[in-house]
């Protein structure tokens, strides 16, 4: 019998039934709820007399609507603010525990998940956001769900699912320097496409990823989902163990023993048999920027706009017709030079610690452009937190940058951060879809260093290129 | 969820690929707390642009949306079927649907079909030259009929069966209890548990 890949031995692993003609009834470690896509579950269990079946294996957060400043006061948004007060209820309710706007464990449903250690190896994580498929960094199943199916966790703590197919992504080569995550996740999207992952868990392998950070790794992972994958997995190892070690929900002591241990066990066998293989070469690779309106419509940032012409494809070279023509972009132009309105730093996507820092590195002794506006908006709270401990808000703030509260804010627009219609951003998060950061805008999606080199030089531009920066006054280097 | 087992209606052709959740229903319709009451969200800002399919008169009342590639990528977003469904659609046909939007449509009573492209493309130039031609979609069969076109489809048999019924998944599952229950007293001790509020 051939081996297994990753993904197939968590699969295996939550099987709670199997019938011929049926879909498989696969067993949930974890749920996550935010207030956009549970009260209607909620309001079906309440219906039928139902209860949460694990409330202990169930976790909310506010994030999508959540304003990023002024927290403390009530939301101005009465419509907002009536879905958060709704899931609010909803926890108290159905006894789930939440953290609300203002609670410092508050943040970005795939960013406290893993901060806090409540996403470890070998788990099956699921919530009604797509990008759930973050949590696949950690050698989790994870990804995203409909509100149908929130009611089908809450209920039964189970979904009813056919296997996934596998689907190898090697990673081939060393990065350049300067080379991010966010630009082999980009690159990777644009090689396979939109819709190049459907039906599959992408297993994310390589030399590489070994000398990557969870961060890294989660902003890999993450935009699986834009590449039309159920799923995104990356095989845990000793920088997973070292990253969960002694975090709130990671086990302790003996158990920890015992979890190491199964969790070495989660690698693909060497003859496991992958449905499709990818291989995508990233020594050449420089940093990568979105061209049009869909993740798969991107080019290196050296590059020029393309023209429908290069696509053979009709159905992509009319995509590509219309991108431009929305995007209002001309055939040929380089892509560095693009002019930018806002730059947005944040989202599940690169709202980590270590995202912050790259953008801070670039940015200090540096000053946002005249006329772009730079909204800072941290994963979680406790994120805030820490990069405030490195002083980091303040080379945020020296820059003349917005630094905010934790939330989702610009990546989707639903709270008071977004665009004006015609506006165009660089933006760190993970869709381009028109009118994604509000009616009408533009969106570039860039890593948070290229991201930072455009606020600097008001124009999409990466931080080679930027002139150098003046030294910095001391205090700001100061540790606190 | 309505029970489906065959439809006849009109095509509306949208010769696009990529109809994101965002397009189908922008984020500020997201912001309600029903299930119901989303038609006027679907294709928001594209109903904006004079011209746009949906609302031209010769595709008024159809119910068959027929579309390119890569159908409902992007977010998990349930009101993306929701608004479908309540502006008038019970059938989308593409050469390709993002998964979570395909299982949503599923389970809400949505037939979603996928057809190779060629035969989008066909659908596309008949609905484009006689809008008022219907076709039929028959789930018993797997059949699309058009006047001069017959397709089969093929559906996962579970999902059609409870298309036919109009079964709620919920009750099919709580009947393995015993085997949930089984399944649970071997899952390992270390696995981690959020304080109940």
């Amino acid at each position: 019998m051939a081996g297994q890949t990753l993904a197939e031995k968590v699969w295996n692993a939550h099987l709670v039934s199997r019938q011929s003609g049926e879909p498989d009834i696969l067993y949930i470690d974890m749920h996550l709820l935010h207030e956009v896509t549970s009260p209607q579950a909620f309001d079906g269990l309440a219906l039928r007399g139902r209860k949460v079946r694990h409330p202990e294996l169930t976790l909310a957060t506010e994030d999508h609507n959540v304003p990023t400043s002024d927290i403390f006061r009530p939301i101005a948004d009465p419509v907002s603010r009536a879905q958060v007060d709704a899931i609010r209820e909803n926890c108290r309710k159905f006894g789930v525990k939440i953290h609300a706007l203002g609670d410092p464990g508050q943040g970005i449903v795939h960013v406290i998940g893993p901060e806090t250690g409540l996403t470890q190896p070998g788990m099956t994580v699921v919530c009604g956001d797509s990008h759930t498929s973050t949590h696949g960094a950690f050698g989790a199943l994870a990804f995203g769900i409909g509100t149908s199916e929130v009611e089908h966790v809450m209920a039964t703590q189970t979904l009813r699912l056919r296997p996934f197919r596998t689907m190898a992504v090697n990673l081939i080569g060393t990065p350049q320097p300067g080379v991010t995550a966010k630009d082999i996740i980009l690159a990777v999207i644009g090689r396979i496409g939109t819709g190049g992952g459907q039906g599959h868990v992408i297993e994310y392998r390589g030399e590489v990823l070994a000398g990557m950070s969870m961060e890294a790794r989660m902003t890999i992972c993450n935009m699986s989902i834009e590449a039309g994958a159920r799923a995104g997995m990356i095989a845990p190892d000793e920088t997973t163990f070292g990253y969960l070690k002694g975090r709130t929900y990671a086990p302790k002591d003996e158990r920890w023993d015992a979890a190491v241990e199964y969790w070495r066990t989660l690698r693909t066998d060497e003859d496991a048999v992958f449905d499709r293989v990818v291989d995508v070469d990233i020594s050449e690779l420089t940093p990568y920027v979105s061209w049009g309106t869909n993740p798969g419509q991107v080019a290196p940032l050296a590059a020029t706009v393309p023209a429908p012409g290069d696509f053979a494809d009709p159905v992509k070279r009319a995509a590509c017709e219309r991108a431009l023509e929305y995007m209002d972009l001309t055939p040929g132009q380089p892509l560095a030079g693009i002019a930018v309105d806002t730059v947005f730093l944040g989202s599940c996507t690169n709202g980590r610690l270590e995202d912050l820092r790259a953008a801070a590195e670039v940015l200090r002794g540096r000053r946002v452009a005249g006329g772009v506006r730079m909204l800072v908006v941290p994963g979680s709270e406790r994120v805030r937190e820490a990069a405030e401990l490195e002083g980091l808000h303040q080379v945020f703030l020296d820059a003349g940058a917005e630094w905010r509260n934790a939330g989702c804010s610009m990546c989707m627009a639903m709270n008071p951060d977004f665009l004006q219609p015609g506006q165009r951003a660089a933006s760190t998060s993970n869709r381009n879809f028109e009118g994604r950061q509000g009616a009408g805008s533009r969106t570039h999606l860039v890593s948070p260093a290229v991201a930072a080199a455009t606020a600097v030089a008001g124009a999409l531009c990466s931080p080679g290129a930027l002139p150098a920066a003046e030294s910095l006054p001391a205090q700001h280097t100061a540790e606190v | 969820m309505e029970a489906f087992r065959i439809h006849t209606g009109r095509v509306l052709p949208m010769r696009r690929s990529n109809i994101d959740t965002d397009q189908l229903i922008p984020v500020r319709f997201l912001k309600r707390l029903t299930r119901t009451g989303y038609a006027d969200g679907l294709f928001a800002a594209w109903r904006e642009e004079p011209g746009f399919e949906l609302d031209r008169p010769e595709y008024q009342g159809a119910t068959v949306l027929v579309a390119g590639p890569e159908f409902g990528t992007g977010s998990s977003r349930e009101h993306a079927v929701w608004s479908l469904l309540d502006h008038g659609f019970r059938v989308v046909i593409s050469s390709r649907f993002a998964d979570i939007f395909r299982g949503n449509s599923l389970k809400n009573g949505l037939l979603t079909i996928q057809l190779d492209q060629e035969v989008v493309e066909a659908l596309w130039e008949r609905a484009e030259q006689a809008p008022d031609q219907p076709v039929t979609v028959d789930l018993e069969a797997l059949q699309v009929r058009a006047a001069d076109l017959t397709v089969d489809f093929e559906l996962d048999p579970y999902h059609r069966m409870r298309l036919l019924e109009g079964l709620d998944e919920i009750d099919a599952t709580l009947r393995y209890e015993d085997a949930v229950r089984a399944f649970e007293a071997t899952r390992p001790s270390w696995l981690p548990t959020v304080e109940v509020a």
